[in-house]
């Protein structure tokens, strides 16, 4: 399998003191779906905005598809970002628009300015939005306001918006973090027919050790900053979880064992 | 327990209390103010309006004198405050965090913002006399200024506010500035900047009647002209006709406001 995203000791400090990336080197391979777990804090947030320098990292190299990312010019920044589609955990819709709309911003970036500012789309771009929306089970809100729906519902549409794109990868930064249970299967679900049917590579962001043991094909263990694990869920060891989590794994520690049988039953 | 922090905030309110009323006696023996006259004409200053400040037969006659300068200052505000909106919206953009282009033209539409908000609009107007003269030009440019300083604050917040997360999303997809702008910028704080400027219209309409006593053009002048003529009456009717205008935008913004939300 070929390499997509590549961290070369990457850093980035805030401030004169504080380091929210620590010499973070991973990759990650076309079609994977890959978890970044660790507490909040912990920097998953800022790692995942280096890599489409939504936030600039301070030091090191970010490859996707065999290019530098830092080195892009304003231009080039934008054409890679059409390539990577990002959901959000307060879903980051524009609310007072309807749910079509809000899929369709996600072809913004292959647009002019001004025909992206009229927000004048092609037909087959609607088209191919409306056949997305339904693919989420969403074809029956395609024209409610985006205010009106629950936060399944809106999750769903951030998805939309990121899949019209037509990435190569799936930026997704806790997108279950403020949805009950239900809804976050269904996320999750999703997120896991993209990669495994579409092909392509999702890049996740969890704090909920569970759900990354069930669905993730690999996993990396943040922490403070630092990678501490980069494996497989099923290597995965209590000691390892206590590394990552720190203190907070004390009461993390009670349901491990069991979600971790649960992740191989499934 | 208990009863000592609620005995002790009883103190504390006590406290303020008597120093607001010691700082009140101070400036009344500063400025010579006596409290007890001024009371004791207020009997005087209501049986005179009574008796001069309304509107009679011969004040009713001038309602179309009266009628031309308030049509001419209600436009005047409007169109200060509805053409102020677009260049206050070019340079909140500037000025907010979420959409700055770049730091220095930020820290400048910012800086240009506070100037033009912290200078009063009759300073303004006395100012722009020295260039435009006596005429409505000069009041439509001192209210213009002035709506222009305030609406770019009001506006920067706004965006501020309601913008970051969905302008994040938009940049996250490759989006170019004017898309980021029209697609989500705009319709998620629309109805805030209507609010704004239906807001900045109504003041408008109450400053435009100092500005025009100072440039004179529009309610002002007229009523400035009655007043310094001892014609009451009619002065009486100017006032009337500012309250009803002033009651009349009120209520027609706040339909527009519910109709928007």
């Amino acid at each position: 399998m070929a390499t997509l995203l590549e961290f070369r000791d990457v850093s980035k400090r805030y401030g004169n003191d504080t380091l929210a990336l620590s010499h973070v080197s991973f990759s990650v391979n076309e079609g994977e779906l890959v978890s970044i777990i660790g507490p909040s804090g912990a920097g998953k947030s800022t790692l995942l905005r280096c890599i489409n320098r939504l936030i600039e990292a301070t030091s090191g190299e970010v490859i996707f598809d065999k290019t530098n990312v830092q080195q892009l010019s304003k231009g080039k920044l934008r054409a890679l970002r059409t390539k990577i589609g990002m959901i959000f955990q307060s879903y980051n819709l524009v609310d007072r628009l309807s749910v079509f709309e809000n899929v369709l911003h996600g072809r913004l970036g292959y647009k002019p300015a001004f025909v992206g500012a009229l927000g004048l789309y092609h037909e087959s771009e609607k088209k191919q939005a409306l056949e997305i929306l339904k693919s989420l089970g969403l074809e029956d809100q395609v024209y409610k306001r985006c205010d009106q729906l629950s936060g399944g519902q809106k999750q769903r549409v951030g998805i939309a918006r990121a899949l019209v794109q037509e990435p190569r990868m799936l930026l997704a930064d806790e997108p279950i973090a403020s949805l009950d249970p239900s809804s976050s299967k269904t996320i999750m679900d999703h997120l896991r027919h993209i990669s495994t049917s579409l092909g392509i590579t999702v890049l996740v962001n969890l704090h909920q050790l569970d759900i990354a043991l069930n669905y993730a094909d690999r996993i990396i263990g943040v922490s403070q900053g630092k990678v501490v694990f980069d494996g497989l869920p099923s290597e995965l060891t209590d000691e390892t979880i206590r590394t990552i989590y720190g203190a907070d794994s004390e009461e993390l520690n009670l349901n491990i064992p069991e979600s971790k049988e649960v992740a191989r039953k499934i | 327990m208990k009863h000592d922090l609620l005995y002790r905030k009883k103190a504390q309110s006590l406290v303020i209390l008597l120093i607001l009323v010691v700082i009140a006696y101070l400036a009344m023996i500063i400025t010579q103010f006596n409290i007890f006259q001024s009371l004791v004409s207020i009997p005087k200053a209501i049986v005179w309006s009574v008796t001069n400040f309304y509107p009679n037969a011969s004040a009713l006659t001038k309602i179309p004198d009266i009628w031309s300068r308030l049509q001419e200052t209600l436009l005047i505000s409007i169109a200060a405050a509805s053409v102020a909106s677009v260049f206050a919206f070019v340079f909140a953009l500037f000025g907010s965090r979420v959409t700055e282009v770049n730091r220095i033209l930020a820290l400048i539409s910012r800086f240009v913002a506070n100037v033009f908000r912290n200078i009063d609009v009759s300073i303004w107007a006395l100012v722009l006399l020295f260039s435009f003269g006596q005429s409505s030009l000069t009041g439509y440019f001192a209210l213009f200024v002035a709506s222009f300083g305030f609406l770019t604050r009001a506006f920067m917040e706004t965006i501020d506010e309601v913008g970051a997360d969905s302008v994040e999303a938009l940049r996250a997809t490759g989006a170019s500035y004017a898309s980021i702008v029209f697609q989500a910028v705009l319709p998620m704080s629309v109805p805030q900047l209507i609010s704004w400027v239906l807001f900045m219209i109504e003041t408008n309409i109450r400053s435009a009647t100092l500005v025009g006593i100072l440039t004179g053009s529009g309610i002002g002048f007229i009523f400035d002209l009655y007043y310094k003529g001892m014609d009451y009456h009619s002065a009486s009717l100017v006032v009337l006709s500012i309250v009803l205008s002033i009651l009349i935008t009120e209520w027609i913004s706040n339909y527009v406001r519910r109709a928007m939300l």
